[in-house]
């Protein structure tokens, strides 16, 4: 799960990660009334007005905005950003519409830097890696000069040793004695976010030396584990309804996988990697017909008719969908399962776009059969193969 | 004629008391598995079906029945510390089936089996276990620790291993279908951190004079097919022949596995493709050619 840059930055303010001021605003007005509170907290009338979505970005968007004539300027960015489209690179060419802003005071800014933890998933560590080079796509500096990047990784029995922010400190030339002690508690409080919040990625991008030598988180992006929120109640607060896929969320709380693509052939598939696979061949046969995999959906080993339905119906509903392809390997998942909640789904919703169906595995038999006696224009297909073809067909036709 | 799995496994179930649990471990004694002991904290002196006898803990478990393997079935919050009371216990062979588990937890679970250095070997989380085909009625018993439908299975000599636990019974039920039949198929799991890689069972694969050939599926995300890759080239005289699932997945998005993300760009099938071709893996067009692909390779 994604969260705002303003939540992530609460978050560092509870472990001791010094950020700047700052307020978050829905409103025009909120926003001008956080301008002129930070104005007279910090007496100066510079502040930042930062759109909030989750993508980054934003600064080169135009979603990022330095008001220096205080609060009535800040409102006039504000009144700019928030309901605007803001495209970024990772939004996709339609972006994403700004509801929130957050209200930051102004820095007086040396040095940009770059700091990120993620999980090394081939050391089986969390990898902390900075860079002198704050500010831009990290992405672009790890393909151009490798180099500039410096890496540790922490052993969970030890945690993040005091050297080991030391060896990151001085490779930043952040050895000077006012700002060193500050950086490697900075960089501690950092790794105690990571791992009792759950992060997968944690990102300060950019981590800035301010005039007088301070450490200063100026952005913060936080993606948290999905896995882990059985522990974490309080994420319920965090989540932003407005910034996901409604059909995602609609398939998430029914504990289905979904993933919204552009194609237009619905995918009812049981296990992540068949599902995956079911995309890859109907895009292999789809290739110069236009015809593509419009979802990834995966209804889990477990799933009961109930849930089945409701995946179904979610595919039955979307108007891009032209054809569905029902591909199922039971092993745990029972194909009769399966077969009802097709039925069950068709018979209430109606089915008006032609329907393929693979069905092999644990109570194959049972699952066709039942299909046979639903009365539904059902394709029967024998293998994968067999059926994204007969469904690739079936969008042409 | 197996890896990991086989005649002399002695089976332990935690969460035996579960409906996942209990429903499998019945599925695997059906199957032939020897399950020895069930392991549920507080259900100590039951018995599970009228035979099997459950524990509190592991290390009683294992001190009275012998136990020296253990497939888990706890729920999330508590599936890390199973595996590690595992491990404590001393247990050749831990298969964690459990989606679900947080990464952080899993950190610390590498951690711990490092130090073990060997000693242990730890299948999962997120996985369908590791299965030694047999033959009912002719004196060739298979063993089963998981959850993959023993029907579509037959006993034979070829390797079977994959991120995916569906995707590995379609290779399965695909191999089946020609005649072909498995020596072992073991599911490593789809999070991003967990026990052996590719690699691990490789290297099993190719000291084992019974597999004649393996089948790789992998998916997007991570480096674990380039690192199988590198193995295969230096190390590896058997055929493989492989599958990489997610060739159409868009970028930042988790295709239902934890670990199955493309990340900075990284990860991707198409990567992955490469590295294994030029390791000399016939990578199947289609999901649907795998069993064929390995066919035609071995003729």
């Amino acid at each position: 799960m994604k969260i705002h840059e303003y939540q992530a930055k609460q978050i560092f303010a509870r472990y001791g990660v010094p950020i700047p001021r700052g307020l978050a605003a829905t409103t025009v007005d909120e926003a001008e009334a956080a301008a002129k509170k930070l104005a007279q907290e910090t007496g100066s009338p510079v502040v930042v007005v930062k759109a909030q979505i989750h993508a980054g970005g934003r600064g080169k968007g135009g979603g990022v905005k330095v008001a220096k004539g205080g609060a009535a300027e800040a409102r006039q960015l504000a009144q700019k950003i928030l309901g605007m489209q803001l495209v970024t690179h990772q939004t996709g060419p339609e972006g994403q519409k700004v509801r929130r802003l957050y209200i930051e005071q102004g820095l007086d800014i040396a040095r940009e830097l770059y700091l990120g933890a993620v999980v090394d998933r081939d050391r089986r560590r969390i990898a902390f890696m900075a860079s002198t080079e704050g500010g831009v796509e990290i992405e672009k500096v790890a393909e151009e000069t490798p180099e500039k990047i410096l890496t540790v990784h922490v052993d969970p029995a030890v945690g993040f040793a005091p050297y080991q922010a030391r060896e990151l400190g001085f490779g930043l030339g952040l050895g000077a004695k006012e700002t060193l002690p500050k950086f490697v508690k900075m960089l501690g409080a950092l790794h105690e976010v990571v791992t009792r919040e759950d992060c997968s990625l944690c990102e300060i991008n950019p981590l800035v030396v301010t005039g007088s030598g301070g450490i200063v988180a100026l952005d913060g992006k936080i993606t948290l584990d999905d896995n882990a929120e059985f522990r974490h109640p309080e994420w319920r607060e965090l989540e932003d309804r407005d910034e996901e896929d409604p059909v995602e969320l609609e398939a998430k709380a029914a504990g289905l996988n979904y993933v919204s693509l552009d194609g237009n052939v619905g995918c009812l598939v049981n296990g992540a990697g068949l599902a995956m696979a079911t995309m890859d061949i109907i895009k292999h046969f789809g290739k110069g017909h236009g015809v593509a995999p419009a979802n990834f959906l995966d209804v889990g080993g477990g799933a009961n008719q109930e849930q089945v339905t409701k995946a179904f119906k979610m595919i039955l509903r979307s108007p891009k969908v032209k054809a569905i392809f029902v591909n199922i390997f039971g092993g745990i998942m029972k194909c009769d399962v399966i077969a009802n909640g097709v039925v069950a789904a068709a018979r209430e919703l109606g089915l008006k776009v032609p329907l393929v169906v693979r069905l092999e595995g644990t109570n194959v038999e049972l699952g066709r059969k039942i299909l046979n006696e639903s009365g539904l224009a059902i394709q029967a297909a024998s293998t994968m193969a067999d059926g994204a073809q007969k469904v690739v067909a079936a969008v042409q036709a | 004629m197996s890896v990991l799995v086989g005649k002399d496994t002695r089976l332990l179930v935690q969460g035996i008391t579960g409906s996942a649990g209990g429903f499998h471990a019945k599925q695997m004694i059906d199957y032939g598995t020897r399950v020895v002991a069930g392991v549920t904290p507080g259900r100590g002196g039951e018995k599970f079906e009228s035979a099997v006898p459950v524990f509190d803990t592991v290390a009683s478990a294992v001190k009275a029945t012998g136990a020296n393997a253990s497939v888990i079935f706890v729920p999330p919050p508590g599936a890390a510390d199973a595996i590690l009371e595992a491990f404590d216990a001393g247990l050749e062979l831990v298969v964690c089936i459990t989606e679900g588990v947080p990464v952080t937890d899993m950190l610390r679970v590498r951690r711990v089996l490092e130090g073990l250095k060997g000693k242990t070997r730890l299948v999962g989380p997120n996985c369908p276990g590791v299965i030694t085909p047999g033959a009912p009625g002719a004196g060739n018993v298979g063993c089963k620790i998981g959850i993959m439908p023993a029907h579509i299975h037959k006993p034979g000599n070829i390797g079977v291993v994959s991120r995916s636990g569906t995707l590995t019974y379609e290779a399965v039920g695909q191999l089946t279908a020609r005649g072909v039949g498995q020596s072992t198929c073991i599911g490593i799991g789809g999070d991003p951190i967990g026990g052996m890689d590719f690699v691990d069972v490789l290297e099993l694969f190719q000291a084992d004079p019974d597999t004649h050939g393996v089948i790789l599926i992998g998916e997007i995300g991570g480096g674990a097919e380039e690192r199988a890759a590198r193995f295969i080239k230096e190390r590896m005289s058997k055929p493989v022949a492989g599958f990489i699932a997610g060739a159409t997945a868009p970028p930042g998005k988790r295709m239902g596995h934890a670990g199955a993300i493309i990340a900075g760009g990284k990860g991707t099938a198409a990567e992955k493709i490469k590295a294994l071709e030029a390791a000399g893996v016939r990578v199947a067009p289609t999901p649907s050619d795998m069993a064929s692909t390995l066919a035609g390779m071995m003729a």
